[in-house]
């Protein structure tokens, strides 16, 4: 059934039909229309859930760890001041598997206060153990929600989806809602691998030496780099089922290309117009989408870009001190390769400025003409 | 009747902005009576003449742009901190007023453990606390100050004290701990109850110019866009749901700075 909704209401949806049963969260802007949505649903009756409304970001999540604990499929939502408030619980509940779903609208971090999109609050998260996946669209939004659930509950880690302030949340777009029996079929009922639970005892977090916590971290590190695997297979299954698969990354008219841009987010399908406008012209310029970024795609970033000598990296974030999150990954994940293209990174977009196809296009006609980067971060005012 | 040239020159001017109520619209939607506390803070500021050295703290929510209204210093605090933040900045600066200007999603739900300590510290600053039992800001969700029974974006069929607990007394609260100097609730609703929160408003600061220590007003405050009425009936509310449950009045008034 295809239905007009806002990224924030497509959320709902999908939550509703995994079947969430707690749902913790804070109001924060611009993610409230989800748990507002949600606190509508479970009202009505339309969805079996405990929806548990606490003083604060940092006490939702924990609440949501508990639940997890205790056996529940538990999802929250939030943006910005409150991710970061999130912090420590999210190191604490990937280091104690718990399979959260956690849906966070990307928000510019105060000071100084701003509504507007910006990666810097989801990607100041990365070293957190939480896979991260980053939306272009409603439907990519609506689908990665509801495979997030199957992906975390396989692997036993969190997972936090990610979608643009306003641009997706408060946006409304054509989302084609899968059916309810489907969604059944390839979602089964979340079967924890250990729980709290007084006929079979355990205790959970408790104090270990050097050996056992290296250990410990090594075993989360390998189950993380195999989420990979694990994520491509669900996209299979749910392609099967829903006819449509996102992958970790996507290339677009990348083939003899001499420069590729490479973008995350909602910018992604602005930029492909741009492509498609300078392709028309005869400049050899393809796009990267971006999808995942934790576990970091690096062998199929590395195969997309295939041969062309230049990459441009677009980042709506920035690391003060080091630039833009996405291009310094990107060039990590490069320097072992034999051949390896030169990569602009670019930072703009800050705190919401609007990437059109017109500032897109300028930026890979500018670059076609450039032999190498002229500084560590190039700066794109919108 | 038109007054003549004479008689305006004789007319005395009693009611005026005061100095430090800047001159700028309000951004709060009509009805709300942050306007009222807003100016209630710039009148006390005025009469006791501290503008020069009074250092404004202002939560997250509608309390949020305080600097734009008040002409003193203002730092924002990320949401909940700002009896933390005031502490800090009072520690540096004892000599100075510091105050912090917050709503009821701020310092009675996320920012409630550096309230209580704050206050049980006896930090010596002012809080205003604004209690209109909604995140006004966000678009009404519940509060922890939303009353039994009331209506919200995340309470649709009303507040129900199982799974979301009763609505928080933050004065009463506050005023069981030794370190607080001053505790009052006040509401807007009537011409007398805003003469009554002028006045403890106004005791409040006073309490810190004397360094008694921690002074705490909680203002009942109309929301009529998040209640979905007209002022009016927004401002009957006050006095029929709301003075009920959170009665008005002096909860504590230590009268020497040496309580034990």
């Amino acid at each position: 059934m295809k239905q007009v909704l806002m990224g924030d209401h497509a959320v709902a949806r999908a939550v509703q039909l995994a079947r969430a049963e707690v749902i913790s969260a804070y109001p924060i802007t611009p993610q409230t229309l989800i748990v507002e949505e949600l606190s509508e649903i479970c009202a009505r009756g339309e969805l079996d859930a405990r929806f548990i409304k606490v003083e604060s970001e940092h006490s939702a999540l924990a609440c949501c760890m508990g639940a997890s604990m205790a056996g529940a499929r538990t999802f929250t939502a939030t943006s910005s001041q409150g991710l970061l408030l999130m912090h420590e619980i999210m190191h604490w509940s990937a280091g104690a598997r718990t399979p959260i779903v956690m849906v966070n609208v990307n928000r510019a971090i105060a000071p100084p206060w701003n509504l507007w999109s910006d990666q810097t609050d989801s990607l100041s998260q990365r070293d957190t153990s939480w896979l991260q996946f980053y939306c272009e669209n409603n439907q990519e939004v609506l689908d990665t929600v509801i495979m997030a659930f199957r992906i975390a509950e396989r692997i036993f880690l969190p997972v936090m989806i990610v979608l643009d302030a306003f641009i997706l949340s408060h946006t409304s777009e054509v989302v084609d809602i899968p059916d309810r029996k489907d969604v059944d079929a390839f979602l089964p009922p979340f079967k924890p691998l250990l729980k709290l639970d007084v006929d079979e005892p355990h205790s959970f977090g408790s104090i270990t030496g050097p050996a056992e916590y290296q250990q410990i971290k090594k075993m989360r590190h390998e189950d993380m780099m195999d989420a990979i695997r694990v994520i491509k297979e669900t996209d299979d299954e749910f392609e099967k089922i829903f006819g449509r698969r996102h992958g970790p990354v996507s290339a677009y008219r990348c083939e003899n290309a001499e420069l590729v841009l490479v973008t995350t987010g909602a910018m992604s399908g602005t930029t492909r117009i741009a492509i498609d406008r300078l392709r028309e012209k005869g400049m050899p310029v393809g796009a990267l989408k971006i999808r995942l970024f934790r576990p970091f795609p690096a062998e199929e970033i590395a195969s997309s870009i295939g041969g062309a000598p230049k990459i441009a990296v677009i980042d709506r974030n920035l690391s003060v001190g080091a630039g833009g999150i996405f291009a310094q990954e990107i060039k990590a994940s490069l320097y072992g390769k034999a051949t390896r293209p030169a990569v602009f990174g670019l930072v703009g977009g800050l705190g919401g400025g609007d990437f059109t196809p017109d500032a897109i296009e300028d930026i890979a006609k500018r670059l076609l003409g450039a032999q190498a980067p002229e500084a560590d971060v190039i700066w794109e005012e919108l | 009747m038109a007054m003549d040239a004479k008689q305006l020159a004789e007319m005395k001017k009693v009611y005026s902005r005061p100095e430090c109520l800047k001159d700028t619209i309000y951004h709060f939607c009509p009805g709300c009576n942050h306007g009222n506390v807003t100016r209630m803070v710039a009148e006390a500021i005025d009469e006791f003449g501290i503008k020069g050295r009074t250092i404004g703290v202002a939560g997250v929510g509608c309390c949020v742009f305080l600097y734009n209204y008040i002409d003193v210093d203002v730092m924002e605090a990320p949401h909940g901190r700002a009896c933390a933040v005031a502490t800090g900045i009072n520690r540096v600066h004892p000599e100075k007023i510091v105050f912090t200007y917050q709503g009821d999603g701020d310092l009675a739900a996320i920012g409630l453990a550096e309230t209580v300590h704050t206050a049980n510290r006896g930090e010596n600053i002012t809080v205003i606390f604004v209690n209109n039992t909604v995140y006004g800001m966000t678009g009404g969700q519940m509060a922890p100050t939303t009353l039994l029974g009331q209506k919200s974006t995340t309470s649709p069929y009303g507040r129900e004290f199982m799974g979301d607990g009763y609505p928080i007394k933050m004065a009463e609260m506050l005023a069981t701990l030794e370190g607080a100097a001053f505790v009052a609730r006040v509401a807007c609703d009537t011409p007398k109850n805003l003469m009554q929160a002028k006045k403890a408003i106004k005791k409040a600061f006073k309490m810190q110019i004397d360094k008694m220590g921690f002074s705490f007003v909680e203002v009942l405050s109309a929301c009529p866009t998040n209640w979905g009425m007209n002022p009016l009936d927004a401002y009957k509310r006050v006095d029929r749901e709301m003075t009920p449950y959170f009665p008005l009045g002096i909860f504590k008034e230590r009268t020497t700075a040496d309580y034990l």
